[in-house]
């Protein structure tokens, strides 16, 4: 995937896994390499168009594998993801297809204002509000979504990403967010980890 | 009391000579604020050139910082490709629903005419008024898009990266047409009385693309398009990482780098500080919350690591200060340069401590 060759990427799933189980290649194989390659955007080792295309990979291998209702059927914390009064949808893609490859579904809202982003997730029954940001105007907007989503009078866990909070990585606690995450695979371990503690909230 | 003993002009090109000028010079990098400066939003602060350059020239006498900076915003080179640009009320404007839809699009694409487009003709006016204001006192710094990086605003993020990966005879179609642009773009503002270029190109940084396509990518393209700008050139990777690809960065024919706080200021100056200028690298985004003392400290890191020998501008990492820094928090930066910025340096070590 770091060399950005789907077909090679294809060819040792279908050769070394095995391909009645692909829940398991999805969980052990597919997961995992996308959370290492996020983490090695963090550390600066990898790029982002490489974690953008692994992504991509991921996600036409999840849907060759997965039949569609294990795709769509997840039964985990209902997520959904959005960017804020912004048009560049890189970070969003990125975080779905990431997402998708793990079997994850994010419902994808596209381009939103605060009040909307919070009336579609109160409407839905979000569990886990996802926010791709890459402008700082946008990132501090995001306290308005806090205030929007407490006067619909729901408490989603709220999930922030983007070049704005990667910078400053206290940001996200100004603006009333409950996680962060530093890359788009981070979305993975942001939510099995918000899963667990859903029945607490 | 340290006091100032040149002009900003006489420091800068002192510190691009890689020798210490009076003080560390300090560029505050401050194209928004001259909006809030004038309490109009940025759309209409950037309407009229004659008052981006004045603006600008009051801030720099206010702040006394070194140099007058001809950026309007990133986007501007879309809008004068006739792509959409959106505005916002308190930050920089961003590039709106992509211009190029597919490959035919990037056939018929042709760069503008800077001295005739009305777009461009504003900044190229802006650069004319503030020469007319400040003679050859002051670094005035142009601004433009890398033919490598602009294509995110042209196509979208994702449409440009499949189109680098999948596409390569469009992408390179893409890249010769950009790079036309770019110089003619660069010279008309050097014709205009702009002392240096600032050639934005986040793209090249291993943030974006991996650090082994450099040469043949991104350090390729600079290297031909730098080439043919008949003037100084600055680049910059808006606080993507560049230490990886430093010694490559310099044979690209730059004079000068920006340089990102995840980047280690004082390694980058061990590996390249002989031959090209660091500029950077506050962290812009934290300023916004910090408070005098952390300010000063980082003001002091910076200066301690990169200062010694000159070959060093102290400035914000990303090339642009977000509007929400305060006047106040410039008051203090620029305090600090007037403490912990004049040469000799407190405690630096020189070729004569042995």
């Amino acid at each position: 995937m770091l060399t950005i060759d789907r077909y090679q990427a294809r060819r040792i799933i279908t050769e070394y896994c095995d391909v009645d189980a692909p829940q398991t290649i999805v969980d052990d194989v597919i997961a995992p390499a996308l959370e290492a390659i996020g983490d090695g955007w963090e550390q600066g080792t990898y790029s982002l168009a490489q974690v953008y295309m692994a992504g991509r990979i991921c996600e036409e291998l999840a849907d060759d594998l997965l039949p569609p209702a294990t795709s769509s059927g997840h039964s985990g914390p209902r997520v959904a993801i959005g960017v804020l009064d912004d048009y560049h949808m890189l970070g969003k893609r990125m975080v779905r297809a990431i997402l998708h490859g793990a079997a994850i579904d994010a419902i994808d809202y596209g381009r939103c204002e605060a009040w909307e982003l919070a009336s579609r997730a109160q409407n839905d029954d979000i569990d886990i509000l996802m926010i791709s940001t890459l402008m700082l105007p946008a990132a501090l907007a995001v306290e308005d979504v806090r205030r929007a989503l407490t006067a619909e009078g729901i408490r989603p866990w709220l999930v922030v990403g983007g070049a704005p909070f990667r910078l400053d990585p206290d940001l996200y606690h100004r603006v009333g967010a409950d996680r962060m995450g530093t890359s788009a695979s981070d979305a993975i371990r942001i939510v099995r980890e918000l899963e667990g503690a859903l029945p607490d909230r | 009391m340290n006091a100032d003993t040149m002009t900003p002009m006489e420091r800068v090109t002192t510190a691009l000579g890689h020798r210490e000028p009076d003080r560390v010079p300090l560029f505050l990098l401050n194209n928004l604020h001259g909006a809030r400066e004038s309490g109009l939003s940025p759309r209409e602060y950037f309407s009229d050139p004659i008052r981006v350059a004045r603006t600008q020239v009051a801030l720099q006498k206010r702040h006394q910082h070194d140099c007058l900076y001809a950026f309007f915003y990133a986007a501007i080179e879309v809008e004068a490709l006739g792509g959409e640009v959106c505005f916002v009320e308190e930050g920089p404007p961003n590039a709106g629903t992509p211009l190029l839809r597919d490959p035919e699009d990037i056939e018929r694409l042709e760069g503008p005419n800077a001295n005739t487009n009305p777009v461009l003709k504003r900044v190229l006016s802006a650069i004319a008024e503030m020469r007319r204001r400040v003679g050859e006192t002051v670094p005035i710094i142009g601004v433009v898009m890398s033919p490598f990086s602009l294509p995110v605003m042209q196509l979208g993020f994702e449409a440009y990266l499949l189109t680098i990966f999948e596409r390569p005879d469009s992408f390179w179609e893409l890249v010769q047409r950009n790079r036309e642009f770019c110089v003619h773009w660069a010279n008309a503002q050097i014709d205009a009385g702009a002392t240096a270029i600032c050639y934005f190109d986040p793209v090249s940084s291993p943030t974006i693309m991996p650090a082994e396509h450099y040469a043949k990518i991104g350090g390729h393209i600079a290297r031909t398009t730098l080439a043919r700008i008949r003037g100084p050139v600055a680049t910059h990777m808006a606080s993507g990482i560049t230490a990886p690809i430093a010694e490559a960065i310099a044979d690209t024919g730059t004079v000068a780098l920006g340089v990102g706080d995840a980047d280690d200021l004082g390694a980058l100056k061990a590996c390249i500080g002989e031959r090209v200028t660091l500029i950077g690298n506050l962290n812009g985004l934290r300023l916004v919350h910090q408070e005098a003392g952390e300010i000063t400290r980082n003001v002091q890191r910076a200066v301690a690591a990169a200062g010694p020998g000159g070959g060093f501008i102290l400035a914000d990492n990303h090339g642009e200060l977000p509007w929400q820094v305060t006047d106040e928090q410039l008051a203090v930066l620029r305090e600090a340069v007037t403490i912990h910025g004049h040469y000799p340096l407190a405690g630096a070590r020189t070729d004569h401590d042995g």
